[in-house]
């Protein structure tokens, strides 16, 4: 009996109209895609993206040259150098990333005193050759100005957390 | 032996111990700030604090005496709350700036509050913020930090013997001052970088340069005097950033001088890291082949009898080693170490070492000076007599210039005719010297670098034997020589024989020759004007006199950047490592004579630095027995003569630049201008 069902089934296409079914089904639902390069989906606050090194309101860069995150860093992808400014006070003379070494971990993130290093929402920082992934002060106090908004916003979701 | 129960373990300790030190017996850590084993005890940090069985509240452990049968608890719920109420006192004032702090990662405080101290603090108020005063340019203050220890101020009034550092106020006002705001006037100010628990002193020249645990540290000696004071060498790639002392009691204690620490970025500066070769009163780079074929050409075309070598200030064993053995191997035995014409006698060790050993001066109980200034010449060694002058009360005189020795010191005179007067006991002095026990004689480079240096050594020597200075368990008589290459070289024989009468003059007249040949081992201190005719090969690290006097520069490596022996003023063995590799093209002086022996055909007996060292033991055997102090039998030296009637002239007139690294240096060029000018009256000689 059982084979005479199936030999049924088969012959009316039973299963492929299940399919079409579903297919039909999925049209009149939500679309779970987006386009990417023009929509993007949600970030969490906490996202650990492009790094960049942030300044005070008044324009005053806040990294101190404490040197906790070039300590912390697993992947040792961070070098610094400092001396005293003319100020006198304690600044980097260089701040360098490599980015090819970067795991993306975000202690230096949490290493950092005065919130100055900071893994930004920036995901879309691929290039052509490997040099351009070798960040220095300028470029991640550059990104630092660029995503300021953002990277204060999430900073401050985030803070009833840390 | 007393003893004392600490956690109800017994232990036995000295007479004289306080329950700190007695806790270390047993090997208890106790937090201390103000506490240090070689300064007075303060008590006021109350970081010690422990209980002591019948007492009703916690003793400060390093004030308080240890006694038979006391019993001390260091680790009950009483003194756990003690240290936590003492950390939070301390901390209420001390600003929360440790990333930005130079301590940071070496820090007491630091450290301590983490094992110690309390994760809150119940202070609400606004903390007090203090005013940075100027110490000079060697140290920098941020005195905010200050816990008030106080040992910056013991240290500059006991062991430093300068006044300028003290507490003023109370309470919360309390603040260490340098009275008028002007630099330490000390060579030993840097050791309070040191000596500072916290931040509140730190080292100026390497503020913020680097962190304490992202630096390499090399062990071994310094070279800027003869004293050779065990440090650290803390570098970062090819950059010596800072120099540590490192503890040896026999040498330096646990100090270091301003230069030791500080010269170092001399080391940066003006360094010669390629070959040259002058060619129309221009140096033009080189290769090492093209340069040492130049040489060749040159000792080719005179005889074996015309090529004379000089051996400079900084010279470790192994350059004159080797130098000597590619003299000899070429048939010319025309080296020379006692290029300052000071008339020691090569032959007795006896005569040119210190023999009491800086330790034993604090046995001493009269120390005679002769025509020296200890305190710039070995500020080490002149820490040590102002210890024994405190402790053992001990008595000083001076022939020579008067100055400022931080001690008091009876002063003879400047003329070392006086010496003649104290062995035929028309002095005064003479009589201090026969009741004396433990009597030195101290003599200094400027006493012997005269015509009659020769007489002036032999009254020393017939001093000792009428005086007793000299015993079975005593020798009191003392040569400070100012360069740590000179007797190391004394003692491989790099001297020549024939020169002896005058060395000066027998260089002078070796050199009218017009076919010399001279090779400069870093010698920078003499007149180039002699080497008019002659061909100057110049071998050393730094562009100076010497190098702009040269015809060939051959680029040799730092102190920091090879691994030697030397020896320092008591004929200790230091050997000495290598903290990075040498700048540039250059190569160790060694390699370089073994390199010019194989292309004379010299017989080079040694491939490497080990078999070198064999070789080194083998011509001599003190050279086997490393920071050991060898007694030296007394015996005759000095040739009897007339004492001249001429006023002594010091060696050294500025303490801070003496020689090619430190004269390169920007900090000790600061330090002349800032120290030395500013306290005129103070420190130079002949007001």
């Amino acid at each position: 009996m059982n084979n005479i069902f199936k030999k049924i089934k088969s012959f009316f296409l039973y299963e492929i109209f299940i399919g079409l079914f579903l297919t039909l089904k999925y049209i009149f639902k939500e679309k779970v895609t987006i386009n990417y390069p023009y929509e993007k989906g949600p970030l969490s606050p906490r996202f650990r993206g492009e790094h960049a090194l942030r300044r005070y309101p008044n324009g005053e860069e806040r990294c101190i040259a404490c040197k906790l995150c070039e300590s912390i860093c697993p992947a040792q992808a961070i070098t610094i150098e400092a001396e005293a400014r003319d100020d006198g006070s304690r600044r980097t003379t260089r701040y360098d990333i490599d980015m090819t070494k970067c795991i993306y971990c975000g202690l230096c993130e949490e290493s950092c005193p005065v919130d100055a290093i900071v893994e930004g929402p920036n995901f879309e920082f691929a290039t052509q050759t490997r040099e351009e992934l070798i960040y220095n002060k300028e470029k991640l106090l550059s990104n630092g100005d660029r995503w300021e908004q953002e990277i204060a916003l999430n900073l401050k979701a985030n803070a009833k957390y840390r | 032996m007393p003893t004392i129960i600490i956690n109800d373990e017994k232990i036995e300790f000295k007479e004289g111990m306080n329950v700190l030190q007695a806790c270390e017996l047993a090997g208890i850590e106790i937090p201390r700030f103000c506490y240090h084993d070689r300064l007075s005890i303060a008590g006021n940090c109350r970081m010690c604090l422990v209980e002591m069985e019948n007492s009703p509240k916690p003793i400060a452990s390093c004030a308080m005496p240890a006694t038979d049968g006391m019993k001390i608890k260091t680790n009950s719920k009483i003194v756990k709350d003690a240290r936590h109420g003492v950390m939070e006192f301390l901390l209420i004032n001390h600003p929360l700036d440790c990333p930005i702090c130079d301590q940071g990662g070496e820090c007491d405080l630091q450290d301590q509050a983490m094992y110690y101290g309390f994760d809150k603090s119940s202070y609400k108020e606004n903390k007090r913020a203090v005013n940075n005063k100027y110490m000079g340019p060697l140290i920098s203050t941020i005195m905010t930090r200050c816990i008030h220890c106080t040992r910056c101020v013991r240290f500059s009034t006991e062991i430093a013997g300068v006044d300028d550092l003290g507490l003023l106020g109370r309470g919360e006002k309390a603040e260490i001052t340098t009275y008028l705001e002007k630099a330490m006037n000390s060579e030993l100010s840097g050791n309070v970088i040191d000596l500072c628990p916290v931040g509140a002193l730190t080292n100026k020249p390497y503020e913020f340069q680097a962190r304490p645990w992202e630096l390499k540290k090399t062990e071994t000696i310094d070279v800027f005097d003869a004293v050779g004071s065990n440090i650290r060498v803390d570098s970062i790639g090819k950059k010596v950033l800072r120099v540590l002392p490192r503890i040896n009691e026999d040498i330096n204690e646990e100090w270091i001088n301003d230069k030791t620490r500080f010269a170092i970025d001399g080391l940066q500066k003006q360094r010669l890291d390629k070959c040259y070769i002058k060619e129309n009163e221009r140096f033009q780079e080189t290769s090492w082949k093209k340069a040492l074929d130049r040489i060749i050409l040159q000792i080719n075309k005179t005889s074996s009898k015309n090529i004379m070598t000089l051996s400079g200030k900084l010279s470790d064993v192994e350059t004159i080693f080797s130098t000597k053995m590619l003299f000899d191997n070429i048939g010319s035995n025309n080296y020379e170490c006692r290029i300052d014409n000071v008339r020691i006698e090569p032959k007795a060790r006896v005569s040119y070492t210190f023999n009491t050993g800086i330790a034993r001066i604090e046995e001493s109980d009269l120390i005679l000076l002769i025509g020296t200034n200890p305190r710039w010449e070995a500020s080490i060694l002149n820490a040590r007599i102002r210890k024994s002058y405190l402790n053992n009360n001990t008595r000083v005189a001076l022939i020579g210039n008067k100055k400022d020795l931080t001690y008091d010191y009876e002063y003879l005179g400047n003329s070392l005719k006086i010496l003649e007067d104290i062995l035929n006991e028309k002095n005064d002095f003479s009589l201090l010297m026969k009741e004396s026990k433990k009597p030195m004689i101290i003599l200094g480079e400027a006493a012997l670098a005269r015509q009659d240096g020769n007489c002036v050594l032999n009254v020393c020597r017939k001093m000792c034997e009428k005086f007793s200075i000299v015993d079975k368990n005593w020798n009191g008589f003392n040569f400070l020589n100012s360069s740590i290459s000179k007797i190391g070289a004394l003692d491989i024989g790099f001297y020549n024989e024939s020169f002896s009468a005058d060395v000066q003059k027998n260089i002078d007249k070796f050199c009218s020759n017009k076919e010399s040949v001279v090779f400069l081992l870093g010698v920078d201190e003499i007149d180039m004007d002699i080497f008019q005719n002659s061909f100057v090969v110049y071998i050393g690290h730094h562009g100076d006199r010497g190098a702009h006097r040269a015809d060939v520069i051959l680029p040799a490596p730092a102190y920091t950047e090879k691994d030697s022996l030397y020896v320092n003023l008591e004929g200790r063995i230091l050997q000495a490592h290598q903290c990075h590799a040498p700048l540039g093209d250059a190569k160790e002086e060694w390699k370089i004579m073994k390199m010019l022996g194989d292309m004379l055909g010299a017989n080079m007996k040694f491939k490497n630095l080990h078999e070198l060292r064999e070789l080194i033991c083998l011509s001599n055997e003190l050279f086997r027995e490393i920071n050991v102090l060898h007694k030296n039998k007394f015996s005759t030296f000095g040739i009897s003569g007339e004492i001249i009637e001429s006023p002594i002239v010091d060696v050294i007139n500025n303490f801070y630049m003496t020689d090619p690294i430190s004269r390169s240096s920007k900090t000790m060029a600061e330090c002349t201008s800032d120290i030395l000018k500013l306290n005129k009256d103070a420190l130079i000689p002949n007001d």
